[in-house]
Order: C-alpha cells, then sequence, then structure tokens
C-alpha cells in the first residue's frame, strides 16, 4: 500500500481491503468509462410459482442464501437507533461459525454497539458505512480488521452500481410486506415511512431477504422495493424500537443560543435574496435546522409566498408546511417522526425519494443540485470553508456522512454552526478529516457572526447592507481562539483505520488511528 | 471541593484539592479536551498552585470544557477553603470594553444569570440585553456562595458582554457587603442591592465601593440599582431612590413583595399597583429610571409583551429577563409608537422656533409647551433614536 497526495492535497491510500483506489481529483473531475456492474440472471422457473418465498425463519433464509466466509452482508438504517434487525443477523453469523465478512450498513448507531463482539472475533471484517458512537471508538482506535470505508448516501449507490461494492447478500427490513417480497416502510409496528437507502440494495444484490414483522397478503401495496427482486420472505417478531424508530431527536432547540443561529441563517436566506415564490430548500432533522425551518415559514407567511418543494428528512414541521400550503411538495428521502410517516401514507404531495433519485452520481442528473439552499450541521470547518463531518478535533470517529455530501450540490450551502462547543473552536486551519471541499461550501453561520465564502460574490454583494453580522472567516476563528484558547491539534498514528470516499467513489480523506497516551 | 460535574453540566468543571505533605503537586484530571486544551490546562493548575505557595498536594479534575477563567475560579475556592489567604489568582483582563459612566443609559431589559452557572454566561453578550447580571443572590444555593462570587469576579474581567452593562445582583447584607469588597474592582458596572428597605443599605454599599476603589485604584464608577420587594421599601421607596447620586434606577422584586404583603401575585397585578406605581412616582421625584419586575413565563410571549406595554404606560422604564428569548419582547413592548415620535418632533421644533424668536411662551396648535412637555418628548426622541425610528 502506497500514500498517494489527493487533489485536495490529503494522502490516502492507493488500496484499501485490498482493493485499487483512486485518490480524489476534484469536484466532477473524475468520470469513469465502464458499464454499470450488473447482478447474477434470475430466471422465474428457480421460484415457487405461487408467489410465496417464505422461508421459516432469518437463520432459514442466510443459510439459504449461502451465507459463506468472507461475504457481504448490506443493512439499512430506517429504523435508525431503534434496528433489531442487523444484530441478529450477525448472532446468526457468529452461531453459525462465519468469518471475515464486510458490513454494509446504510448506517450505523449507538443500538450496534452490541457488533463490537462480532468485531473482536472476526466473524465481521470490517465495516463499509458510518461508524457512529461507539463502533466510531472502536475504529478509530485501529481496532478494526479491515479498513473502514465512509460513503455518502448517494456514495452508496454509486458503489453498488459501478460494482466497487458487491453486496452478496441484502437483508431488508421491512414494515409491511407481502409473502412475494413487495414491501413498504408505510404501516405496521415497525413503520418508518419509507425504504429508499435499500433500493439498491434490492435491484444489485446477488441474494435478497426481506424480513418483516406485519405480513399481509399479496399484493403489498405499494410496493416500495419490488417483490421481483426479492428472493426470500422472513417473519421476525420484531424489527424495531418504535419508539427510537421515530424518535424524540426531532424536536426544536430551546436553546436561545441555537434559536439565534436559526434565525441568522433564515435573516441570511431573506436578505440574499433566496427565500422567494417557487424556491426549494432542504434542512436536516437537527434542532437548529428544524428551527431554520420554522423562521422560514414565519418569513415566507409574511412575504405570502410557497416553496415548489422540501427536500425531507420530513418531520412534524415540514409536514404542517405542506398541509397549510407554504409547501407544495415533500420530497422525501427518510421520515423522522410519525407525522411524516402518516403524511406520506395518506398525501400523494409527500412523495418517498431514494438516493437514485436524489444523490447518485451514476444517475443522469440528481436532485441535490435543483435545491436552492440547504442547511447543514458540520463538526468542523476550515479557513479554505472545507469541513468536517466525520472525526470530532479529538480525531475520532464519531458520525456518519448520510447525504451530507450529496447536499453540497445545492444551489447555496449554508452551515449553522456554534463557534465552539464546550472549548471546543468550530472554525480551525485545516478540517481534521476532509469531507467537503470549501468550494461547494457557501456560508458559515455562527452565534458570533456569517462568514461567507469570497467564491460567492453575489452572496457578498447581496447582503453587504443587510445589517447582518458578515465577518471574514479568520474574524470568527481568531474569536474562537481568543475565548477558548489556541487549540493543540490531535495526535495520530501512521495507520490508516477508516477512508472517505467523496461522492463519485474516490477517496478524499483518509482517518488515522488516535494516539493514545 | 468546587465546581460541578454531570451529564448535563457544560463548560464547568469539578475539582477535589487534598493537601499532602510531601509528593509534589499530583493532578488528575479527566476532561473532555484533553486533546485540545490538556497541557493548557495542566500549566495553569500548576501556576496556580506556585502563586498560592502551595507545593504538595493532589487535584482531582473532572472537566466538562471550562474556560481557563471557570478553571482559575474553581481552584481558588478549593485553596481558600483549606487555607487563610487574601490573595487572588487574576488573569489578564480579556472582556470587553467598560462602556460605564453614564447614569441614563437605556435598562429596559437586564438578563439574570445564575452566578453559579458557568455556561449560560459565556454567550449572554451576543442576545444583546441593555444589562447582564450576575446573581449572587436567590439563584445559588447558600453553600455555593464563595464559590460563586469567585466565578463572578473572573467573568467580570473574562467574558465580553458586547457593550451590555455588567451587572452583579450580590446577597443581602451583611453578606451582599463582602460581596461588593471583592467584586467591586473587577468592572461591576451596577450592582442590584436586593431587600432594599432603607437608605443607610445604599450607604453601606457606597462606603464599601468607594474605599475599596480607592484602595485598588481603578477610575471608575459604580451605580446602583436598589431593588424594592417588601412594604416597608415600597413605604421608604422615595428616600433610597435619593439615597445617593450613585443610585440611578430602582426595581420592584413582585414575588417577595407580594409575600411580604401577604397576597397572590396575578396577572393582572391589581395586588402590586400601589406599590409599582409608588415605585415609579418615586423615581421620578429623585430623577432616576423605575424598572419593572421580572415575567416568570418563560414561553408565553404574548402575554409577555401585554406585560410590558402595561409597565411601560405606568412609567416603567424597563424589565427584568430571566430567558434571552424575552429581551426582544421587552425591547418591543418599550418601542415608542409612532404618533408618539411625530408629537414628540413637532414639540420639539416649535419650541425651538420659539427659542429663536425669543418667545418665552411655547404653543403647538392650541397647546402650551412647558419646560417639562419638552424634556418629555426629547426623552421620547432619544428612546426613538435607539430604535432607529429616526436619526
Amino acid at each position: 500500500m502506497k500514500l498517494l497526495k489527493n487533489a485536495a492535497g490529503r494522502m490516502v491510500p492507493d488500496q484499501v481491503n485490498g482493493r485499487e483506489q483512486i485518490p480524489y481529483k476534484g469536484v466532477g473531475k473524475y468520470i469513469p468509462d465502464a458499464n454499470r456492474h450488473a447482478p447474477r440472471i434470475a430466471s422465474c422457473a428457480n421460484y415457487p410459482a405461487n408467489g410465496d418465498k417464505r422461508l421459516k425463519d432469518l437463520k432459514a433464509a442466510l443459510e439459504k442464501s449461502g451465507l459463506r466466509d468472507g461475504m457481504t452482508i448490506s443493512t439499512h438504517h430506517h429504523f435508525r437507533n431503534g434496528d433489531l434487525l442487523a444484530n441478529q443477523v450477525f448472532d446468526i453469523a457468529h452461531e453459525m461459525g462465519v468469518k471475515d465478512l464486510t458490513w454494509f450498513p446504510s448506517a450505523s448507531f449507538p443500538c450496534h454497539e452490541h457488533l463490537v463482539q462480532y468485531l473482536e472475533d472476526g466473524t465481521i471484517h470490517h465495516i463499509e458505512g458510518s461508524m457512529n458512537g461507539p463502533l466510531g471508538q472502536y475504529v478509530s482506535e485501529g481496532r478494526m480488521n479491515g479498513t473502514g470505508v465512509l460513503r455518502s448516501h448517494g456514495g452508496r449507490y454509486q458503489a453498488v452500481q459501478d460494482g466497487e461494492v458487491q453486496i452478496d447478500i441484502a437483508v431488508i427490513g421491512s414494515p409491511t410486506a407481502d409473502p412475494f417480497g413487495n414491501a413498504n416502510g408505510l404501516s405496521g409496528d415497525s413503520a418508518c415511512g419509507l425504504l429508499g437507502f435499500a433500493l439498491a440494495d434490492s435491484q444489485y444484490a446477488d441474494q435478497v431477504i426481506v424480513a418483516t414483522d406485519n405480513l399481509v397478503e399479496f399484493p403489498c401495496i405499494p410496493w416500495q422495493i419490488q417483490g421481483n427482486y426479492v428472493d426470500h420472505v422472513v417473519e421476525v417478531e420484531r424489527l424495531g424500537d418504535p419508539g427510537q424508530i421515530v424518535s424524540g431527536t426531532t424536536r426544536i432547540t430551546r436553546s436561545p443560543d441555537r434559536l439565534m443561529l436559526a434565525e441568522l441563517t433564515a435573516r441570511f436566506c431573506d436578505a440574499a435574496g433566496i427565500i422567494r415564490d417557487g424556491f426549494s430548500f432542504q434542512s436536516g432533522a437537527g434542532g437548529t435546522s428544524l428551527a431554520v425551518g420554522e423562521y422560514f415559514r414565519q418569513i415566507m407567511q409574511e412575504k405570502k409566498i410557497r416553496a415548489r418543494f422540501a427536500r425531507g428528512g420530513s418531520n412534524q414541521y415540514l409536514v404542517s408546511m405542506l398541509e397549510e400550503g407554504l409547501v407544495d411538495y415533500i420530497l422525501d428521502g427518510q421520515t423522522f417522526d410519525l407525522d411524516g410517516v402518516r403524511s406520506m401514507a395518506e398525501n400523494p404531495n409527500h412523495v418517498w425519494t431514494s438516493p437514485f433519485t436524489s444523490y447518485n452520481y451514476h444517475s443522469k442528473g440528481n436532485f441535490a443540485g435543483m435545491v436552492d439552499v440547504v442547511i447543514l450541521g458540520a463538526t468542523e470547518v476550515d479557513t479554505s470553508f472545507n469541513a468536517n463531518v466525520v472525526t470530532h478535533s479529538d480525531g475520532s470517529l464519531l458520525h456518519g456522512i448520510g447525504g451530507w455530501q450529496n447536499c453540497l450540490f445545492s444551489k447555496t450551502v449554508i452551515l449553522p454552526i456554534p463557534l465552539f462547543r464546550d472549548r471546543i473552536p468550530v472554525v480551525k486551519d485545516r478540517v481534521t478529516t476532509l469531507c467537503g471541499p470549501g468550494e461547494l461550501i457557501d456560508v458559515i453561520v455562527t452565534e458570533r457572526g456569517i462568514a461567507i465564502n469570497p467564491l460567492r460574490k453575489d452572496l457578498v454583494e447581496a447582503t453587504r447592507d443587510s445589517g447582518l453580522p458578515i465577518k471574514t472567516i479568520e474574524e470568527l476563528k481568531s474569536e474562537a481562539e481568543r475565548i477558548c484558547g489556541v487549540p493543540r491539534s490531535a495526535e495520530f498514528e501512521d495507520e490508516v483505520v477508516a477512508v472517505i470516499k467523496w461522492v463519485d467513489g474516490t477517496i478524499i480523506d483518509a482517518v488515522r488511528k488516535v494516539r493514545q497516551e | 471541593m468546587a465546581g460541578n460535574t454531570g451529564d448535563k453540566v457544560r463548560s464547568d468543571c469539578r475539582i477535589k484539592l487534598t493537601l499532602a505533605e510531601k509528593g509534589g503537586i499530583v493532578i488528575n484530571m479527566e476532561s473532555k479536551v484533553t486533546v485540545m486544551y490538556g497541557e493548557a490546562n495542566l500549566q495553569l493548575v500548576r501556576e496556580i498552585m506556585e502563586f498560592f505557595g502551595i507545593h504538595h498536594a493532589t487535584i482531582d479534575i473532572e472537566d466538562s470544557g471550562a474556560l481557563p477563567h471557570v478553571l482559575a475560579a474553581r481552584l481558588e475556592v478549593c485553596i481558600k477553603k483549606i487555607s487563610n489567604t487574601r490573595k487572588e489568582y487574576l488573569l489578564p483582563i480579556s472582556r470587553g470594553e467598560i462602556v460605564g459612566g453614564e447614569p441614563g443609559r437605556f435598562r429596559r431589559s437586564r438578563l439574570y444569570l445564575p452566578g453559579n452557572t458557568p455556561a449560560m454566561m459565556i454567550n449572554a453578550g451576543i442576545h444583546q440585553s441593555d444589562g447582564i447580571i450576575l446573581d449572587l443572590e436567590d439563584s445559588v444555593a447558600a453553600e455555593r456562595k464563595d464559590e460563586a462570587r469567585i466565578l463572578v469576579r473572573n467573568a467580570l474581567r473574562n467574558i465580553d458582554f458586547f457593550g451590555a452593562e455588567r451587572m452583579v445582583r450580590i446577597n443581602q447584607l451583611p453578606l451582599g457587603l463582602e460581596d461588593t469588597a471583592i467584586l467591586a474592582p473587577h468592572g461591576v458596572e451596577l450592582i442590584l442591592i436586593p431587600k432594599c428597605e432603607e437608605d443607610w443599605q445604599v450607604h453601606e454599599v457606597e462606603k464599601v465601593v468607594s474605599s475599596t476603589l480607592e484602595k485598588t485604584g481603578p477610575d471608575q464608577q459604580i451605580f446602583f440599582m436598589p431593588i424594592i420587594e417588601s412594604a416597608l421599601g415600597v413605604e421608604n421607596a422615595f428616600r433610597i431612590a435619593s439615597a445617593s447620586k450613585n443610585v440611578v434606577a430602582m426595581a420592584i422584586g413582585l414575588e417577595d413583595l407580594c409575600a411580604d404583603l401577604g397576597v397572590a401575585r396575578t396577572a393582572g397585578g391589581k395586588e402590586s399597583f400601589f406599590a409599582r406605581t409608588r415605585i415609579v412616582n418615586a423615581c421620578k421625584a429623585a430623577g432616576i429610571q423605575p424598572i419593572d419586575s421580572v415575567f416568570s413565563d418563560v414561553t408565553n410571549m404574548e402575554a409577555l409583551l401585554e406585560n410590558v406595554k402595561k409597565s411601560a404606560a405606568l412609567g416603567f422604564e424597563g424589565m427584568g429577563c430571566i430567558h434571552p428569548g424575552q429581551i426582544r419582547v421587552i425591547h418591543q413592548g418599550f418601542r415608542p409608537g409612532e404618533p408618539e415620535v411625530e408629537k414628540a418632533l413637532k414639540i420639539l421644533e416649535a419650541y425651538r422656533e420659539a427659542r429663536k424668536n425669543g418667545l418665552g411662551v411655547v404653543s403647538l396648535g392650541s397647546k402650551m409647551i412647558d419646560a417639562p412637555v419638552v424634556a418629555r418628548a426629547e426623552q421620547t426622541l432619544q428612546l426613538a433614536r435607539k430604535y432607529r425610528l429616526i436619526k
């Protein structure tokens, strides 16, 4: 393995888990010339003529799928921190004595701490997906056998389409399904809204297992996952913990500082002329992002205008804007609460999407670039407007990328972030891990000032006389350091524990093992 | 032991100090920010121990992102609990400018911050209240008074409140006199004197201020805002309001007052009507600002606005806030109406015109304009300028 310097100046490995890699070449610079990866041809003669693909349990389905050493197993994060399925899959693999699996989740959550034991005993070789909380800590300490690979939601679809990741068995947790394998997330005890993150897996995996805790007679309508892609159907007692699936995280912040961030963000958008009739926006499910949405609502009501569409993560607040006619359509990637689930089931203008439509690099265009403004978070930014979402300033891997990288292609990207969090400055000279290049990040809003990327002369011009506290990014950095002190950077070993993929599959940065005292 | 720790505690630390006979300074620190500031924190702790001349001790620190002035305050308290030192470990001043020296500056909103909760202080200034009160009285438990006093001292020196008037609510006398002696040299601009009932209480605080400032030297004026919170205080309102030229405002505290009157505090406020108008009257007679009590429902902004408007109509010129979200509503409530501003402009124009023409009697339409009417108009315009309604 060699280290190469990529176009962002970061040293990245030319091989990961034995596979050759391409260093990041710049935004929009990597155009592969090849055919899409194709899964094996299926023949319906091999499947029950009556359409009943049920097997007795998950273990039977995994056995029938030929689970063996070295396979790549995918699962999905529709149940978020309430997911009970991924852990069961690897319990069975462990019981069967299978080793060296690659886990390819669309995201992981603290509930997957259970899997640390299987990383330890070799059942799982490595993870390709977000590594949150305890798993992130484990990887950062250099304890995982293989190298972690972090991708965006769009990048995951891209990797499946171009064959970089070949899924042997996809296990799709489905809140409602029929014996043929048609499935949706709209009803049942584990209702989560949609199953978009499993779409690529259903189409490209060698073996597809639909697991449900709410089996209905054929046909399961609507079929978000088409049974024609599905090999086996199993019933399980519970897929998830409903309280955690649509968890209480989607509440507007009550912190006065965060509310101020949100208000400044909305005022900036207004001053810049972004909030106009027929505009579009996307804002996350964090407390500050939700508050931005609420300030948008106030401005839209005052101006008597409406948005053509909003991209979800949907939640009660966005749903109420749809229902009040402030938003024509919600194009939803995941639902964060029960109002989102209900609205998606009832309202034809609340549309489920997938990373294919929204984010995929190998699609003939996608929605991300069509959004007027997107509000995102970050753990760190630097004076070149580069941003980090996966590691903390102490170097440990704690978050996934999600759709974050993909959303950077929106027309205006705004990051409202506190200038410092418990003495940890957010603006630095150089981000610990590069996840998004500064040329795509337009505005940093902090409670102590707003910095506009000098590349966006139009925004600088539009907000010049707005009365908003516009500062340079360097001014923000020195203010943080005046208050907190100049932080020492984290120290790392040479060992690469994970790589960060850019949306096109190239490597934008590598995460190194944290140096232990 | 000093400071706070726990899941919800931020930007604070808890320190336990145990003296030893030998073995030097042993520091066990658990911190969220070890990578970034671990070394800096250790150096600060060693420097403080050296400053107080302690050479053998074990110091256990649980840190949740305390800024240096917080860490220093916590450690100093630990040291003062086990030794008799009067020395003070002071970090170099790094606060924003002290505006000070303006008795008549606006005091529409003053934000109360609990004096022993560092996390709430750091960003308090960004919400742009006219004043910020670091509270040593009701929001601090009796056994934490020493701790809070040192923390507040350091906060006064090291936090930028973006031009908000730096206020401290001291404890009731006599404890409040100790607070005053410690804090006076460190940039406090106004002292709130709670449960004020007699003018001598103002004099006592003033004596401590002058003798402390004489000794330590900063050339600075410290103003007073007595808080009237009892029936006796209401009766003595004018004497208190005019007790010193440094009394620039006087506030009413309705919770305690209602308790003293033996009545329930209602939204309508009928029960305190006399007290409130009495305070306003006393303040106006003494030429200072009357300031209303806090509004305790922090979620109901509509009721707050209504309350502020009523308060402004009675003659109050400011109100306390217990949540930053209240600040803007209070400012909105004290904002003069357009007709009022226009009328004031006309009055002043007529007044200037008359002066120019050497007329003794000024009139606008059929109404006579005398000096108080002019003064009132000037006040309105000053307020209007603050709100940028006029230039």
